[in-house]
């Protein structure tokens, strides 16, 4: 058991994303749901914590597995839960999101879990929303729960996060799961590779501690980490890249490409895959895999935020 | 009407005066600016502390009428302007319908004749309903008094186009004022592309969409022989561009908005020391975006050396509505009238980069030069003995902090609400009538009746 | 926490040193403990009639060495091995609106099922930690029965709780409390009573 002492509280009051989130805030929320692990591993999952707490999941994209993720995280820990999806009524009539959130406001809320395709809206969403806001993945900015949801599994595997190398391969410019891993990885003292064609990868994100690789190869080896980005077909459509098969033969995660890497390295995949393109199918069930932990983790690190976020203080204080 | 202005600092650049004199204004002209004159009769104002200069000029704004009138009209547009120092000011025709033929001129004209003194030049499409397919009719806009013709918030992205235009504009020698913007590198971006861009996750344009089209503009000026002004220009290498073709001799000249020189990209992430605060303020989104610091750089080292003639504000209203989206949703623009003279103050004058003669010229006979032609009128951006009196009196140390909600335009759309500036706008003349007095509009005099 | 409260729970801060003090007095030295949890031990095994189906329960975070200690001492007596664990409560505590300690992880490693549980913390005060554990207990399992056995009662219950087995009893005042220091944690054993600074009292 970890003899931490001290309080228990976030610095921030919403999480929007994890490029300004400190390293105490990262750690205390992946120390929280190695506690809430213990929960799920029980045949009761179920703790009375946010008995009365209304949480509202609004997504505008659509998701299942962040969106049941959330969900189950909520309901364990006994909140009631209100699901709002894409092509629900008001938002196919052009509500705005200024609008539909002070809506779910005046219905009463106590947490606001939001994905939406505009990078920013959950900024917007926090200014009206008068209670803590998460952001569940906004455009290609961040997805703060899976970049900590990573970590965590990182940390269960080696026992820490600093020092490790983490290679991300895949369309860096348009991954959210990207960004967030990399503010958190970097914060926490990991050395990080990102590799993909150039056509996919900022040049400006080559700084301290990060490097850019165009050659895949060069970027596995000895990484301790290998983190597998969807690839989609809308960017090869929209000429950033001549084919999936090609981008499979250049930058595919295969068996022998894994070789490279550390004996004890583990892949990672945010899902949902396109087994045979960026991944292929016996790496991804292989031994090295730790996607399955991705998914438990999800839920664990899911009720940590809400535990984390919603305790501690009264609703009161954040009606602004 | 008879006023004598005593105790000021008289600033006139084209006529190099730079010291303490007194005006005098009667029936709407400057009677004499020499000292110590016969005033009888006359009101006085006492301007110690003050400057006295021509009435400003700016050249690039939107005031969105017809079509677009719960953003903005031509009677809120020009008061705004007035507030802000502005005298004689050019308009863009992007608006619904657009200005692509004589009538619309005239209307344009009109309004604003209703509207006060305030002098409202607007400029034309060069194509027709800004749809870039046809050459709209340039002649007749030229007759009903266009200051000059332009593709702004449209830029013509055929080359061919933009030459025929050029060789016919040739005609009537009024400038062609271009947007510079490469539309096949902009699709869905945003703000500027850079490392804030890439961290922040939002679509982004480079700087070479603006550059392509300086080059070719230029080239295709050099060409046709056409007047060339290249509005709102914002990176280092189309300011070098405008350098190496002025040097060349060819008839290129640009401008420079007060945001591209005191504000950079980090604005967007809420992370400018200029600018701290939320990230994603759709009031730091504009087109073209703000830049990197070394931007910064190169358009302040323009404005010092002549590369860029005057400062514009592309004044460009949006309601709050409209600007209360997500960033990406958000259409692009921000207001400028009323904090042109604070911020430029701020950022060129105080800082030591120009004087404040050579502001006052950027502002006054600077972006007169650009547009001089028989449509633009005489004497406008000067101060001379029976010129019409239209005078800028200003405090250029006041201090103080802007408040949104206390401007005149009829939207709010500005980055530097709660910002700190120095230099207020005191007393403005327009046609010899005091519009603006004490900071704020004179009633009567600013509404066009007869006083 | 500048202000005076009356502490629900006895440890304001979970424990950490940054609580302004008055006077600190020693109730109970290590020879103290170590007769008491002996004694303690002793009830368990008469009370239980031997330890059959026995196992303790220490709560987060000074209730688990104590629990550890006393299972020791059990085994020894009837020469048997009786198991031990460490219950977190945090997601069952009541005030949760106002105070978030920091959630550890429990570890029981055995099913609760069935047994004899004596549940172990170092204070008994309000009574609103056990009234915690024993929440968290049932959705852990079924247990035969639960005892309760601190080291000290220090009175003040706003809950219709008592402890079975009870080290010492220790008459306080609400803005007084119990700083049970252990050899696990602190380094050594001993019990004070802590008074708040001069001009704090209430």
């Amino acid at each position: 058991m970890s003899a931490s002492i001290g309080t228990g509280t976030l610095e921030s009051t919403h999480l929007l994303g994890l490029r300004h989130t400190s390293a105490a805030d990262i750690q205390l929320i992946l120390d929280t749901a190695e506690g809430m692990q213990e929960i799920l591993s029980r045949q009761i999952k179920k703790a009375p914590t946010l008995r009365g707490r209304s949480v509202v999941t609004l997504f505008y994209e659509p998701s299942t597995r962040t969106r049941t993720s959330f969900e189950m995280a909520a309901k364990i820990l006994s909140a009631d839960t209100t699901s709002i999806a894409a092509g629900s009524s008001s938002i196919v009539k052009g509500e705005t999101l200024m609008d539909t959130v002070l809506t779910l406001r005046s219905m009463t809320m106590d947490a606001l879990i939001i994905r939406h395709s505009q990078t920013g809206a959950p900024a917007l969403a926090a200014q009206f929303a008068g209670c803590p806001v998460i952001n569940a993945g906004d455009g290609f900015n961040e997805h703060p729960t899976q970049g900590l949801l990573d970590l965590l599994t990182i940390r269960q595997r080696f026992g820490r996060v600093q020092g490790l190398t983490v290679t991300i391969v895949g369309d860096i410019q348009h991954s959210r799961v990207a960004r967030s891993n990399l503010w958190a990885l970097r914060r926490l003292g990991a050395v990080v590779r990102l590799a993909g064609p150039p056509t996919l990868i900022p040049p400006e994100m080559e700084c301290d501690g990060v490097t850019l690789h165009y050659q895949v190869d060069e970027a596995l080896e000895g990484a301790d980490v290998v983190m597998a980005l969807r690839i989609q077909k809308e960017r090869q459509e929209s000429g950033l890249f001549p084919s999936l098969r090609e981008y499979h033969r250049l930058y595919g995660i295969s068996a022998e490409r894994m070789l490279l890497a550390s004996p004890r390295a583990i892949v990672l995949h945010p899902g949902p895959m396109n087994r045979g393109v960026e991944i292929d199918p016996d790496v991804a069930d292989g031994p090295q895999s730790a996607i399955t932990d991705q998914v438990t983790n999800g839920v664990a690190v899911r009720m940590a935020l809400l535990y984390l976020i919603l305790g501690g203080k009264s609703s009161d204080a954040l009606a602004a | 009407m008879r006023w004598l202005l005593k105790g000021g600092r008289l600033i006139v650049p084209s006529r190099g005066i730079d010291e303490a004199r007194d005006l005098l204004i009667e029936d709407g002209v400057i009677r004499s600016l020499s000292f110590g004159d016969d005033a009888s009769g006359a009101s006085t104002l006492d301007l110690s502390g003050l400057v006295v200069a021509p009435g400003f000029i700016d050249i690039h704004t939107h005031l969105r009428e017809p079509g677009f009138e719960h953003k903005e009209t031509i009677a809120t547009g020009v008061q705004s302007a007035a507030a802000g120092g502005f005298t004689t000011i050019c308009c863009m025709p992007n608006t619904n319908p657009a200005i692509d033929n004589g009538p619309l001129v005239e209307f344009v004209r009109r309004r604003a004749e209703e509207a006060g003194p305030v002098r409202v030049l607007p400029m034309g499409s060069v194509t027709r309903g800004m749809g870039q397919d046809e050459m709209a009719d340039l002649g007749e806009m030229a007759e009903a008094g266009a200051s000059a013709f332009t593709d702004d918030a449209f830029p013509i992205q055929s080359s061919r186009m933009m030459r025929l235009a050029m060789r016919y504009a040739t005609t009537f020698d009024l400038p062609v004022v271009t947007h510079c913007e490469d539309k096949s590198l902009t699709i869905g971006a945003s703000m500027n592309e850079g490392y804030v861009s890439a961290a922040i996750g939002i679509r982004a344009m480079p700087r070479t969409a603006e550059e392509i089209h300086v080059a070719r503009n230029i080239l295709l000026a050099e060409e046709t022989g056409c007047r060339l002004h290249i509005a709102h220009i914002s990176t280092r290498r189309s300011v070098e561009m405008v350098r190496r073709a002025r040097a060349h001799g060819i008839r290129v000249t640009a401008e420079a908005c007060p945001h591209h020189f005191s504000l950079t990209d980090s604005a967007v992430a809420g992370e400018d020391a200029e600018h701290p605060g939320r990230a994603y303020d759709t009031n730091t989104k504009m087109n073209p975006p703000l830049r990197t610091p070394d931007d910064v750089a190169a358009v302040v080292e323009g404005l010092q050396d002549g590369t860029i003639s005057c400062i514009a504000t592309d004044h460009a209203p949006h309601s709050i509505e409209e600007k209360g989206v997500e960033f990406d949703l958000a259409p692009f623009g921000i207001i400028g009238f009323e904090t042109a003279l604070a911020v430029s103050l701020t950022y060129l004058v105080r800082p030591g980069w120009i004087s404040l003669p050579d502001l006052v010229k950027l502002m006054t006979s600077g972006a007169a030069g650009v547009l001089a032609s028989p449509n633009f009128p005489m004497g406008a951006g000067e101060l001379s003995e029976g010129g019409r009196a239209d005078v800028t009196i200003f405090d250029p140390a006041a201090e103080w902090i802007v408040e949104p909600s206390r401007l005149l335009s009829k939207s709010k759309n500005t980055p530097y609400g709660g910002h700190r500036l120095f230099g207020r706008v005191r007393h403005v003349f327009a046609g010899g009538r005091l519009i603006v007095r004490d900071g704020h509009p004179n009633g009567a005099e600013a509404r066009g009746e007869k006083g | 926490m500048t202000d005076r409260e009356p502490f629900s729970s006895n440890m304001p801060n979970d424990g950490a040193p940054a609580l302004v003090e008055g006077e600190r007095q020693a109730v109970m030295d290590s020879a103290d403990m170590r007769r008491a949890l002996t004694r303690i031990a002793h009830e368990i095994v008469e009370r239980n009639r031997g330890v059959a189906n026995l196992c303790l329960v220490g709560i987060l975070r000074k209730g688990v060495p104590l629990a550890h200690r006393l299972s020791r001492l059990v085994s020894q007596i009837e020469n048997t091995p009786v198991p031990a664990g460490g219950l977190d409560v945090s997601l069952y505590r009541d005030d949760y609106a106002t105070r978030q300690p920091r959630l550890h992880r429990s570890e029981i490693p055995f099913d609760v099922s069935g047994k004899r549980l004596v549940l172990v913390d170092e204070v008994l005060y309000t009574g609103r930690t056990v009234r915690a554990a024993m929440d968290a207990l049932m959705d852990l399992g079924r247990p035969a029965s639960i005892q309760l056995a601190v080291l000290v009662d220090r009175g003040h219950r706003e809950l219709p709780l008592r402890a079975d087995y009870v080290g010492k009893n220790l008459p306080t005042s609400r803005n007084e409390w119990v700083d049970v220091r252990l050899q696990e944690i602190e380094g050594e054993d001993r019990v004070f009573i802590v008074k708040p600074p001069p001009g704090e009292e209430r």
